[in-house]
């Protein structure tokens, strides 16, 4: 049986990937479980300066979901180099993702180029999906233009690494600015990033998140992103790696046949730190139920 | 941390709206007094981070105040019912930090917390003075079991229908205390009026709303002097000096 996914010339030993920032920087995760049985780590999204993010409270409770308003807290791009990529390289062999995010096309360049030249980092995602920060992120998501403007800086910092963009479900049309990242070099695209929501406190009358609005994500949002997968897969001719409310085998294998080479999965491991070792190890036997040989032969087929 | 699942062996009410559970299973994963559990509530996304009051080598106990639907289902759990849990998250409280003598302030649940602390210090030869602060009579916990360790436990509440009436600061005041280290969990602003009244290195515990429990999602972060720190796995607690309030 092969689960094994090969793309943009590097190697998946599964299609499993923990979700940017839902997994830390992996590290936090290496007491856990043995890292080494993921096909590859998206890691916690980083910015050429540390940020603390939004204030908190920035966690809301949803039905099947969650709100988080996080904001790209992380400890800049130095750091990342420095501490977290040969700390998780020593302890982990699989794919290393880096996730990438700026307030302007230099600063992704900068990102992109700095993450780039670390020997440790085999692909870059750039999140131009981000809906916590203001001027940052989605503001590059949701225009056509935009987007493709930071791909094909992104493209030429990362010289000879896959660059794939991460897109926003908050747009009207997900397939235009698919379009124009694929026409301005991403080697595949990451999707979907989480839908901007709120929650109030009826309690309190106030927000529940002290940013007001947060991305929503978790199981709730697995339809969502499978119909932005399957358009985006039959409009695209680039790797997709399909992300949202996956919580289980059966949901990989689904996002798998809407079109998606790789699952990403995000807000399950913060109710379930052990999920992503319980679909890497159920996978195989959900292929057999299905009488599914080589997981690359369902990509797509729907 | 570890995964594990739980049967509840006890859940009842101890004060108004305030339950202890006692859930049997795995405890290796705990330390140290002030460390807490995440629980998977059937029919929530996210875990609820309960602390820790007191484990031994077959199971702990919780101590919780039902105050929204989360608290409320497991208020309704029977003995014999499972739950799935976190254990073993957060730093938990230094006992080794203190010298000689103690003073321990807790607010409302923040008792609970500060129990295996409490304990750990009488145990290694520590005198331990403890202030535990409530709003009134009925929401009053743990005095008899503090008492029962031997510690010199001390009871106030805002109301004056217990103890001595008035907030912790006040009966600090009062009863000034000799410590060479304190401790202190209880809602932001008594910790935060406590920190400004104590001299000396002391501890606090913090608390946020939380997404993992386990430190990989960001969620929970505090503003420290040593920068920002997540409150479920570099804390809860933290050294006084370090915490910006
Ligand atoms: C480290 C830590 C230790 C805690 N220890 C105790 C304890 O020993 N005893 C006790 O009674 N309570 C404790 N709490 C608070 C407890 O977690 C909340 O009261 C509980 O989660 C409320 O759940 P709910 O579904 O009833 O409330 P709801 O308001 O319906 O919950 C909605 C969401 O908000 C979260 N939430 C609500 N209030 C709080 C809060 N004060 N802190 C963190 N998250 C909150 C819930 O977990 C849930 O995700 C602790 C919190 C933390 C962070
Ligand atoms: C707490 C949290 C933090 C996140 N941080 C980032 C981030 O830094 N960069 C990014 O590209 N996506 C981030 N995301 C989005 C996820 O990677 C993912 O795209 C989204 O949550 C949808 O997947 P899910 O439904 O499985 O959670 C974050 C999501 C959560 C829940
Ligand atoms: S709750 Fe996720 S890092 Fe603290």
């Amino acid at each position: 049986m092969v689960t094994s996914v090969d793309i943009c010339g590097v190697h998946f030993k599964n299609p499993v990937v923990p979700a940017s920032g839902t997994f830390g920087f992996g590290l936090e995760m290496a007491p856990v479980y043995d890292l080494n049985l993921l096909g590859g780590i998206s890691l916690k999204g980083t910015t050429r300066d540390p940020r603390f993010g939004n204030e908190c409270p920035r966690i809301a409770e949803c039905p099947d979901g969650m709100i988080n308003s996080v904001g790209l807290q992380n400890p800049g791009i130095d750091a990342l180099l420095r501490d977290k990529l040969p700390a998780l390289r020593s302890l982990y062999g699989g794919v290393v993702i880096a996730n990438v995010s700026g307030f302007s096309v230099e600063e992704y360049s900068e990102c992109c180029a700095r993450a780039a030249s670390a020997p440790e980092v085999d692909m870059l995602e750039v999140n131009v999906s981000c809906p916590n920060v203001h001027g940052g992120g989605l503001a590059f998501g949701t225009s056509a233009k935009a987007a493709a403007e930071v791909t094909s800086a992104a493209r030429k910092a990362c010289g000879g690494k896959p660059v794939f963009v991460k897109l926003s479900p908050n747009v009207t049309d997900i397939v235009e600015i698919a379009k124009a990242c694929e026409e301005a070099g991403a080697d595949g695209l990451t999707l979907i990033n989480t839908v901007l929501g709120m929650r109030i406190d009826i309690r309190s009358r106030k927000p529940v998140v002290a940013n007001r609005y947060g991305g929503f994500s978790g199981r709730a949002v697995f339809p969502i992103a499978l119909r932005m997968v399957n358009q985006v897969s039959r409009a695209c001719n680039i790797p997709i790696m399909g992300c949202g409310g996956v919580s289980r085998a059966e949901d990989v294998i689904e996002m798998m046949m809407a079109g998606a080479s790789l699952v990403q999965v995000g807000a399950e491991n913060l109710r379930n730190p052990m999920v992503c070792k319980e679909i890497v190890e159920s996978l195989p036997l959900v292929m057999e139920r299905l009488g599914i040989n080589d997981i690359n032969e369902i990509i797509g087929i729907v | 941390m570890k995964q594990g699942t739980y049967s509840i062996s006890a859940n009842v009410e101890i004060a108004s709206g305030i339950f202890r559970m006692r859930l049997e299973g795995d405890t290796s994963a705990f330390l140290r007094g002030g460390q807490f559990v995440d629980i998977a509530v059937p029919g929530f996304f996210l875990r609820r981070p309960l602390a820790v009051r007191e484990w031994d080598d077959k199971g702990f106990d919780v101590v919780y105040k039902v105050v929204g639907e989360g608290t409320a289902i497991l208020s309704g759990l029977k003995e014999g019912e499972r739950l799935e849990v976190l254990t073993g998250l957060g730093n938990g409280f230094d006992a080794r930090a203190c010298r000689s003598s103690a003073l321990v302030v807790c607010g409302g649940l923040g008792a609970s917390p500060a129990f295996s602390l409490v304990k750990e210090l009488l145990r290694t030869g520590r005198k331990v003075t403890v202030i535990l602060g409530f709003n009134r009579a009925t929401e009053v916990v743990l005095f008899k079991e503090y008492q029962a360790l031997g510690a010199d436990v001390h009871l106030v509440t805002v109301d004056g229908s217990a103890g001595l009436k008035g907030f912790v600061t006040d009966a600090v005041n009062l009863l000034s205390p000799e410590y060479d280290y304190f401790y202190t969990c209880g809602p932001k602003v008594m910790m935060k009026a406590l920190c400004g009244q104590l001299e000396g290195p002391g501890e606090v515990s913090l608390e946020e709303r939380m997404g993992c429990g386990c430190g990989i999602c960001y969620g929970c972060t505090c503003h420290t002097v040593s920068g920002p720190k997540r409150v479920c796995a570099d804390g809860p607690v933290f050294k006084k000096e370090e915490v910006i309030w």
